[in-house]
């Protein structure tokens, strides 16, 4: 089963957001991202070719998904490893817990993983009487508070340092009370060296895979801390859970997809840790797993392939729409309800839970293109966010009185000569009672927009009469 | 049906493909024996002297520190001066490399430990497999010549890199793997570390040393001897 979704009360959910004044004090750092890719991208002459060459790869290997995953199981299988198959999230459950008993294992150690928190495996593990611990910095932190991530790649960001410092006072007991943890170095420090006994205590250590190779069986992570690595080398299991199309035919195809992954995501050229992991340990390795596991989500995806958002399947998570995105810039991450935010998680929400309960999200966007333009894996996000408004639409899922404008709005939109009636004589109406302020503060059937801003007086003319005068003008 | 007899029948039903179709299959056979290039970035290439600029250059962007000893046989020296100088305990654990074993350490005061690391080492020593001048990365493989434990519980970690092995990109390190393990065969594991363990978890603030080591020593050796 996976996490319950709070999408179908979106609204609230970012009328709550607009007003949490310490989310609001957090949001900013969210931008800070846009500068840094910015100049990884500038620094990079090839990066543009880069985004094409990637964009290409996971097309093809998207067209041949049964014939590459057929080569990656296979190679995985000759390396040593165990290749699991679940079609949802309770199979993908039932496959991890089946591993954790087999081992009859008490602590599971966990590197950052999207998928992990889309099937509700914590909560499953600790049904189960398992300790699931997960050492991602920031994953650690909202684990500590019961939160979900806010953020793909950052999923603290949405706390404050002075929130964290409390978290720790309350959950770190053991430890001397008065303690200074004025500095973000003593925080890190801290969490440093409980998760150091943690992840030498761990029966299985859990990982997300960026990519799975179909060349040679391996898994790959991106990671900066190195957690990734503690929690895959030290306990005796390591386990993967990864969905379908993390498949890349080639570690050549890895490295041009490598190239505009971290660059996109946090603006390094290189993420720190970029591990490859093949199998279980060999005879004479000194270290390394005993045991290789490999969990393949489908979760709907591959009933995606060949259609209208198949395309999405490309994604990388790399977060770049979402630190672009003017809507998760003001609300963040929470307030979109379920696993994925921004506009990847808008697109890809409906596909995973349904349009009935995902609907919301692909109407929370101004459609301002910004997530489109710096998508490495040129995603039209905007276009696929258009895809689900129509079939909300058709489905009839959409509010009576939205419904009703927009087909009086199209009533008047496909009847120019119409249009233009109606509106040129109200736009002059507006400008001329609009003519001293230059705005109103309060309109008719407008006071959603009007109760948080004015709306500017037109200018007098209308676009389609200054056309017709313009294109006159030079015919 | 089994789920993955169910899951390969639904990625099929999508794409509109049955199971046997020569041409489709032959695309993918080729791909993966192929291994085609794509866009490789100039600024790794150049010659030896231009790689190795770009490598430190690179690598120093990203918090490590890079030094150049001539040979092999400088490198135990090189190391216990950084150990000196940085105020930090002379002691230093590697795996059974003969490149490392070989070296002098004798001729310096280093307590040294050999194999794998138990989580009490504060600094340890591999050996690379390759560089990459690109971005300066450091490829290094698992197995008892350097334990991969070495490369993420210690503090500090130092990493010789042979001059000879360092490449221009990426690309040219999985040609290499892929030479000395045989086609579509790998180590177990194939670290590629790029500068120390670091943090933005805490308000975007960057913290080295998160998880894994505080600092990244690199030593290049221009000579095996």
């Amino acid at each position: 089963m996976s996490v319950a979704a709070t999408t179908p009360r979106f609204k609230a959910n970012v009328h709550e957001a607009l007003h949490d004044l310490r989310l609001q004090g957090a949001l900013p750092h969210a931008r800070n991202f846009i500068g840094r890719r910015a100049d990884a991208a500038a620094r990079l002459p090839e990066f543009d070719a880069l985004r094409d060459s990637a964009r290409a790869i996971k097309d093809h290997t998207l067209a041949h998904l049964d014939l590459y995953l057929e080569a990656y199981e296979k190679k995985v299988v000759e390396a040593g490893g165990h290749v699991h198959y679940a079609r949802d999230s309770d199979e993908a459950v039932a496959v991890i817990l089946g591993i954790c008993k087999a081992r009859d294992a008490k602590v599971v150690t966990k590197g950052k993983s999207m998928i992990s928190e889309e099937i509700g495996l914590n909560a499953a593990l600790e049904r189960e009487g398992i300790n699931a611990v997960e050492t991602d910095l920031g994953e650690y932190v909202i684990q500590l508070r019961g939160e979900a991530p806010s953020h793909i790649i950052a999923p603290a960001i949405h706390v404050s340092r002075d929130d964290i410092e409390a978290d720790f006072r309350r959950a770190h007991r053991d430890l001397a009370p008065d303690r200074d943890l004025s500095q973000p170095e003593q925080l890190l420090g801290e969490a440093r060296a409980i998760l150091r006994d943690r992840f030498l205590s761990a029966d299985i250590g859990l990982t997300g895979a960026n990519f799975l190779v179909a060349e040679t069986g391996t898994s790959i992570i991106v990671t900066n801390e190195g957690n990734g690595d503690l929690t895959q080398i030290l306990p005796k299991v390591h386990v993967v859970l990864a969905s379908l199309e993390k498949i890349t035919p080639t570690l050549n195809d890895v490295a041009q997809i490598l190239r505009v992954l971290a660059r996109s995501a946090t603006g390094q050229d290189m993420s720190v840790y970029t591990t490859l992991s093949t199998g279980p340990r060999r005879p004479g390795d000194p270290d390394g797993p005993e045991e290789y596991h490999v969990v393949l989500l489908d979760n709907g995806r591959s009933a995606t392939l060949g259609g209208p958002f198949a395309e999405m399947l490309r994604c990388i998570r790399c977060g770049a729409c979402m630190n672009h995105c003017p809507v998760y810039h003001a609300v963040g991450g929470h307030a979109y309800g379920w696993v994925y935010p921004g506009p990847m998680g808008a697109v890809l929400t409906p596909l995973l839970i349904g349009v009935a309960e995902g609907g919301n999200l692909p109407n929370a966007s101004t459609f301002c293109g910004r997530c489109e333009a710096v998508c490495p894996m040129r995603i039209p996000l905007p276009k696929l966010m258009r895809i689900w408004r129509e079939r909300e639409f058709a489905r009839g899922l959409t509010s009576p009185f939205a419904r009703a404008a927009i087909r009086l709005w199209a009533f008047f939109a496909s009847r120019p000569t119409l249009y233009g009636l109606a509106v040129e004589p109200a736009m002059r109406l507006l400008a001329r009672i609009g003519r001293r302020r230059g705005r109103f503060a309060w309109l008719p059937f407008a006071g959603g927009w009007t109760r948080g801003r004015d709306f500017p007086a037109p200018q007098g003319a209308t676009f389609q009469s200054r056309w017709r005068a313009k294109s006159g003008a030079t015919r | 049906m089994s789920a993955r007899d169910e899951i390969f029948a639904s990625i099929r039903r999508s794409l509109n493909v049955g199971p046997v179709d020569a041409p489709r299959r032959d695309a993918v056979v080729a791909r993966l024996a192929q291994a085609p290039v794509g866009i490789i970035p100039r600024r790794g290439h150049g010659d030896a002297a231009e790689r190795l600029a770009t490598f430190k250059a690179e690598a120093e962007r990203v918090q490590a520190t890079v030094a150049e000893v001539a040979t092999a046989a400088d490198v135990p020296a090189e190391i216990a001066r950084y150990l000196r100088e940085n105020n930090l305990p002379a002691t230093i654990r590697f795996g059974d490399d003969p490149r490392l074993a070989d070296m002098p350490w004798a001729e310096t005061a280093l307590e040294v430990a050999r194999g794998p690391s138990e989580g009490d080492d504060l600094n340890a020593v591999a050996a690379a497999f390759a560089g990459v001048a690109e971005t300066g990365t450091l490829a290094l493989v698992s197995g008892a010549d350097n334990p991969t434990t070495l490369n993420f519980l210690p503090d500090n970690h130092f990493v010789v890199l042979f001059a000879d092995d360092l490449v221009a990109d990426l690309e040219s390190v999985f040609a290499r793997l892929r030479e000395k393990y045989g086609p579509g065969a790998l180590p177990r594991t194939v670290n590629f570390i790029t500068g120390p363990s670091r943090s933005a978890d805490i308000e975007q603030t960057l913290l080295l040393g998160a998880h894994g080591p505080r600092r990244l020593h690199v030593v290049v050796a221009r000579g095996l001897s």
